[in-house]
């Protein structure tokens, strides 16, 4: 697709102290294409504690690296801390357009403070910087956070580094439900069992997640709280209980059920109490809902018309509107947190590929080449769609820019991934 | 008759005098049933009945009641007729035991959104309930749900395994809440 050209850079950040179980479940992210006119920036080595500027230093580069925004000028060699005086022409002459400069100190509290500055080297002139105290095993975190703040003084977007990612590992006979930062490191298991776990949903602060388990022999609607464990049951009907989608405000769930003989779609209190309310009222199959980010509709999938499209209504329920009309097979919408656009897989001569549609003008454009796409999300800057896909017989995930140029692949070394879910951003 | 004949076979085991069955048709006296292998007997819970606490002809591969499974056409789901022999068999089943139940396991192949295929199966899991309760079997006795394409039988990844894994699975439970489900 495009004049994509392959950096193919892998970046296998295996720490040494994980065990082999943990590492073969670690995400590791293979880079396959990168935007056309990406901005030359330097990052200069940190100052500093020796090994905790290296994290950080090497956490800002891989991140704006990988956003394929960005092309890394050589700072061999060089360090400056955010009070250094900067020879703006110098740079300029390296090619760099922007310049970062910082340093790490520890506070007198134990933790670690890092500092640092942005620079247009073009204006010669600052463009800002922040402070992020941190503790010492929290380094990467601060290195997310300082590239947001240089991701979006150089875009003029929020930048997605700091957010979180969750998705489904299936290994051995077991089904792990996972979390991990946005570049796949850090992966901790909220949820191991022996029978599947489908369709995980952020709540909006991020606290949650809602998905399916079959741990039960049939399909039930878990909330379940990350920092505690605790899990609870927000729908357990006579029939199936699938597809959480929650409300942006977090207090109601769209689910759909079919306790009533048919999978429609209900709502229910995102604290399990209360009976559901129905909001559809087809003949056939209506089901994967999701809110628009304003709250105000509802996008799902039914088969009312003889084949699944994409339909939407008002987030009450109501009459709804066919929006999907090419092919015969137009499955699990994500509108796009900016309202512009709407993610979704189509059936195109029997492979399942992600396509996105411009709202304004019904505009379709496939995005991949693959056989097998699944579980659209986009990131909170409405930037990337993570999905998952089939590499070798293997499921992996993908990364890809929403106008289809830029490409990442995240898989583990032993297992399908599946059912990716990209959470909000860092609060 | 068939209740007297396994406490009669229990009762030749323990005594280990003979491997003659005594005729069914003696009467021989109730034995204690004894449980635990230091006893060298296997136990048998008289009725007829398989590990799940099922009788027996509800699991004996000799029984049409055996065959649990209905297969569907791509995106279909509708019973074939060629099934509705068997569906009947187990309405009758239902019928003439009102205290057991069954759950309806509705499974689809892996091409597609896992959501929309959850439905999907259960549209061929509620197909099979509305034969069964047109039959004569009580809502009650029924449920219907579905495993979409989380649970295939054959992990293949061609059409043989797909028309395999595009089926609806039947499940009982015995009044005592014993089962397969």
């Amino acid at each position: 697709m495009n004049n994509m050209h392959r950096i193919s850079r892998r970046i296998f950040l295996s720490l040494a102290l994980l065990t082999a179980a943990v590492a073969q479940a670690q995400l590791s992210i293979e880079i396959t294409g990168a935007g056309a006119n990406r901005i030359p920036v330097a990052i200069a080595d940190f100052v500093g504690d020796g090994s905790a500027s290296r994290i950080v230093t090497s956490t800002v580069r891989s991140d704006l690296e990988r956003s394929g925004l960005f092309k890394l000028v050589d700072t061999t060699g060089v360090a400056l801390d955010e009070n250094s005086p900067v020879n703006h022409a110098d740079w300029k002459s390296k090619g760099a357009d922007a310049l970062a400069a910082g340093s790490l100190a520890r506070s007198p509290d134990g933790r670690m403070e890092a500092r640092f500055r942005i620079y247009d080297t073009q204006k010669g002139v600052a463009l800002g910087g922040a402070a992020y105290v941190t503790s010492n095993d929290q380094l990467r975190a601060a290195g997310h956070r300082i590239a947001d703040y240089i991701y979006e003084k150089l875009t003029g977007e929020k930048g997605v580094f700091s957010t979180r990612i969750a998705y489904v590992v299936k290994t051995r006979g077991q089904f792990l439900l996972q979390i991990a930062d946005a570049d796949g490191q850090g992966a901790a298991t909220a949820l191991t069992s022996t029978e599947p776990i489908i369709s995980p949903a952020w709540s909006p602060d991020g606290s949650k997640l809602a998905y399916v388990s079959f741990e039960k022999k049939k399909p039930i609607v878990y909330v379940h709280s990350l920092a505690t464990g605790q899990r609870y049951i927000v729908a357990n009907l006579k029939g199936s209980n699938s597809a959480p989608a929650w409300a942006p405000d977090g207090r109601k769930l769209a689910v759909v059920l079919s306790k009533d003989g048919n999978s429609q779609i209900y709502t229910v209190n995102a604290d399990g109490s209360g009976a559901p309310q129905r909001l559809t009222n087809s003949a056939g199959i209506d089901t994967e809902p999701r809110y628009s980010a304003d709250g105000g509709t509802i996008y799902f999938t039914s088969d009312r018309g003889g084949s699944p499209q994409i339909y939407r209504m008002g987030a009450g329920g109501g009459d709804a509107q066919r929006v999907s009309f090419e092919g015969s097979y137009n499955v699990s919408p994500r509108p796009s947190v900016d309202g512009k656009s709407l993610a979704f897989i189509s059936r195109r001569e029997g492979r399942f590929q992600l396509a996105v549609m411009d709202l304004a003008s019904r505009q379709v454009q496939v995005l991949t080449d693959s056989n097998k796409d699944e579980s659209p999300s986009f990131a909170p800057n409405s930037r990337m769609i993570l999905i998952a896909t089939e590499i070798g017989g293997r499921g992996v995930l993908s990364a890809v820019s929403s106008d289809g140029r830029i490409k990442q692949r995240l898989s583990v070394a032993a297992g399908d991934v599946r059912e990716p879910a990209w959470g909000p951003f860092f609060k | 008759m068939k209740k007297l004949l396994i406490p009669a076979l229990i009762s030749a085991l323990i005594l280990g005098c003979s491997s003659t069955p005594i005729p069914d048709d003696n009467g021989g006296a109730p034995v204690e049933s004894r449980s635990g292998s230091s006893t060298g007997v296997t136990p048998v819970t008289a009725g007829g009945m398989d590990a799940n606490g099922l009788p027996r002809e509800l699991t004996d591969p000799k029984s049409k009641l055996a065959q649990r499974s209905i297969y569907f056409d791509l995106d279909k789901y509708e019973v074939k007729d060629e099934y509705k022999d068997l569906v009947a068999s187990h309405a009758k089943y239902l019928v003439a035991n009102k205290g057991y139940k069954v759950l309806l396991q509705g499974n689809t192949d892996e091409r597609g959104s896992r959501e929309y295929n959850l439905s999907l199966g259960q549209k061929r899991a509620d197909a099979v309930k509305r034969s069964l309760t047109l039959l004569g079997a009580r809502e009650d006795q029924v449920e219907s749900v579905s495993l979409g394409e989380e649970k295939p039988k054959n992990a293949g990844h061609d059409e043989s395994a797909w028309s395999e894994n595009r089926r609806a699975d039947i499940l009982y439970k015995a009044a005592d809440g014993r089962g397969e489900f």
